[in-house]
């Protein structure tokens, strides 16, 4: 019985093309485009937790000046030394490490190839700081620290861009004037929470920096990691107070330096992607309701010859049930098929956007289910209810229906 | 069923008509389609019904089918007062004992002849092997063999109309009834059609009850009830429909 309703479904669809894809396409959009949005941001705000985990746990960034981003006054302030690092990691007891660094965008060559890259000057406290681990080679030595060797650790955009498939460890790196030989390859982070490639970098010992590169003793700034459970906000008080200390800041005058805790980052971006979503998501309501509307439309518009329709199968014998039974199966065969169709081409259109745009498939069952819910439902109600008004119309009224 | 029982009623007559009135609107508002009409129609008659536009003609043919019921006076269909019958069980009257032919043939679009005429037994339940024997044999008889899968956009007005006979006589109903059934054709279609008709009606002993305005088609009829103003004003036998 359900199967011959369903045939005969099937059957009135094909008989006419036109209305029935039609229908289905307001649905195929109508899931497609909410899932499609939604799955979009979910894959945006993993990418971004990614990126935030990447960024090492429990950093503080320590600067000269006043302020944070682009606006901070740099002139004024005096930059940090070495010695500056040496002493907060003593004096602080809740620090992991404290890595003095410096940096500035500078041409790599090798052989034939030339990149522009981050050169950082640091310590090996920076791999740790950074959650930075090696694929080749080793970090610095204790002595290549101290004196200032001419020695390198590559990132791994930097080696794909100047080595393509070659392991460079133990080749020569020509920086400026600085011939530096390689003694380590950085595992690849990717992209940061700021979309920059955390991976384009080549780190010299901070001394070889400033000796070679910098030409001065100056630290741009402080990489500080905080020991698992010590509260960021106690170390930060008490970096704070060193550099009060070592750069000799009378109480009644503010910081020329800053702390920043990467944790704000992270809620910052946390934030961000949130309201990403949200309007997203508002996208997504707009065109799943656009969907509907479509879907009504032509539910109703097709309801004036199916009107006529009604009324020979109520002329010849129909029960009311039995016309209204077979609208409904139409109504939900068609909402139905509209629905996976949605869902395939939703699915497709993900994976191409999150491959292209580079971040990952988190497909959400909650929305596939209620998007293809909605658009079910608006097919059903708007296919069914005009068919339950022509049901019950006068068979003689049906009829003379133009 | 009830529909069922009452073939067996003691009331042998077919349909039978009795002071049959049918108004609508209600106050000063209201009009008269049919005024008060006896009618009495036979098993194995061919009646045909004429009268100026607004007589109440059409409205009385719809009596006939069920499609209407009666304001006041009472219609009985093998004895059962179908004026008692609720939407469900004049439906199912139609179904088993009545046949319909319009003047705009009324087939469903891009639907084949056979899937037409199949329509019908469909709501009766026939199995579909049974369904398409007993279609492609009703467009056999109308003389539509061969256009089995052309849809009515492939169609002339008469072999639609064909169709549509084909439809109506394919449950082998007790009655068919035709409401202008050549209202819409050239006069040779037209008098295919009616001679269509008077064959089915001597074969088959199919009653027909058909509506027209042409006295050239009513006299296939065997018998011509004229309406005027809602009432029966003549109610004559021809020359026994072979004319």
């Amino acid at each position: 019985m359900l199967w011959n309703a369903l045939l005969l479904a099937m059957r009135e669809i094909r008989r006419n093309v036109l209305r029935s894809s039609l229908t289905a396409l307001g649905i195929v959009i109508g899931v497609a485009a909410v899932i499609t949005m939604v799955t979009i941001g979910a894959g945006a705000t993993a990418a971004i937790s990614a990126q935030i985990a990447s960024l090492g746990s429990n950093i503080l960034m320590v600067r000269p000046g006043q302020g944070f981003g682009p606006s901070r006054s740099l002139g004024s302030s005096r930059p940090f030394e070495i010695r500056d690092a040496d002493i907060m990691a003593q004096q602080v007891r809740s620090l992991r490490a404290v890595a003095p660094t410096s940096s500035t965008r500078s041409t790599a060559i090798f052989g034939n190839r030339n990149w522009q890259t981050m050169v950082t000057g640091t310590t090996n406290d920076y791999f740790v700081a950074g959650n930075w681990s090696l694929m080749d080679g080793r970090y610095f030595t204790a002595s290549e620290l101290r004196a200032g060797r001419s020695v390198c650790i590559l990132g791994e955009t930097a080696r794909r861009e100047l080595f393509g498939l070659q392991n460079p460890v133990g080749s020569k790196l020509r920086l400026n004037k600085l011939s530096c030989q390689i003694v380590g390859l950085l595992q690849a982070k990717g992209q940061s929470a700021m979309g920059t490639d955390q991976d384009d970098l080549v780190v010299l010992p901070m001394r070889t920096f400033q000796r070679r590169i910098s030409g001065n003793t100056d630290v741009g700034s402080l990489l500080v990691s905080v020991r698992d459970g010590a509260a960021t906000e106690d170390a930060q008080r008490e970096i704070e107070q060193v550099l009060r200390q070592r750069r000799h800041i009378h109480a009644n005058e503010e910081d020329d330096f800053n702390v920043f805790d990467t944790k704000q980052i992270a809620q910052t971006l946390t934030g961000a992607t949130r309201v990403l979503t949200m309007l997203l998501s508002a996208v997504a309501g707009v065109s799943l309701l656009v969907g509907g509307i479509g879907i009504m439309n032509i539910m109703l518009v097709s309801v004036t010859e199916r009107t006529r329709e009604i009324g020979i199968r109520l002329a010849i014998g129909a029960l009311e049930r039995e016309v209204l039974g077979q609208f409904l199966v139409e109504a939900v065969v068609l909402s139905s098929f509209g629905g996976l169709l949605g869902i395939a081409l939703a699915l497709g259109v993900s994976a191409a956007l999150t491959s292209l745009m580079n971040i990952p498939l988190v497909l959400q069952l909650w929305v596939i289910l209620l998007a293809f819910g909605f658009s079910a439902a608006v097919g059903v109600i708007f296919g069914y209810v005009p068919a339950r008004r022509a049901a019950r119309l006068d068979p003689i009224d049906a009829l003379r229906h133009e | 069923m009830p529909v069922l029982d009452a073939r067996e009623s003691e009331d042998h007559r077919l349909i039978s008509l009795r002071g049959v009135t049918r108004t609508y609107g209600s106050g000063s508002a209201r009009t008269w389609a049919l005024r008060g009409i006896d009618l009495d129609i036979e098993q194995g008659e061919f009646v045909a019904v004429m009268g100026p536009s607004g007589s109440g003609k059409s409205t009385c043919m719809n009596m006939i089918g069920c499609l209407d019921t009666p304001s006041s006076g009472t219609y009985r269909f093998r004895g059962v007062d179908v004026g008692g019958l609720d939407r469900n069980q004049r439906a199912l009257l139609r179904r088993h004992y009545l046949g319909f032919v319009f003047q705009g043939y009324n087939l469903l679009n891009r639907t084949t002849a056979l899937e037409n005429v199949e329509l019908p037994l469909m709501y009766q339940g026939v199995p579909a092997a049974e369904r398409r024997t007993r279609a492609r044999n009703a467009l056999q008889h109308v003389g539509l063999a061969g256009w089995e899968h052309h849809t009515p956009g492939e169609l002339s007005g008469g072999q639609m109309q064909r169709v549509a006979i084909a439809r109506a006589i394919v449950t082998s109903p007790d009655v068919l009834l035709a409401d202008e059934p050549t209202g819409n054709l050239d006069t040779a279609r037209s008098l295919e059609i009616m001679v269509l008709l008077s064959a089915l009606n001597r074969q088959q002993d199919i009653t027909i009850v058909m509506v027209t305005h042409e006295p050239e088609m009513a006299s296939y009829a065997k018998r011509i009830v004229h309406f005027v103003d809602g009432r029966v004003t003549r109610d004559v036998p021809t020359g026994g429909g072979d004319a």
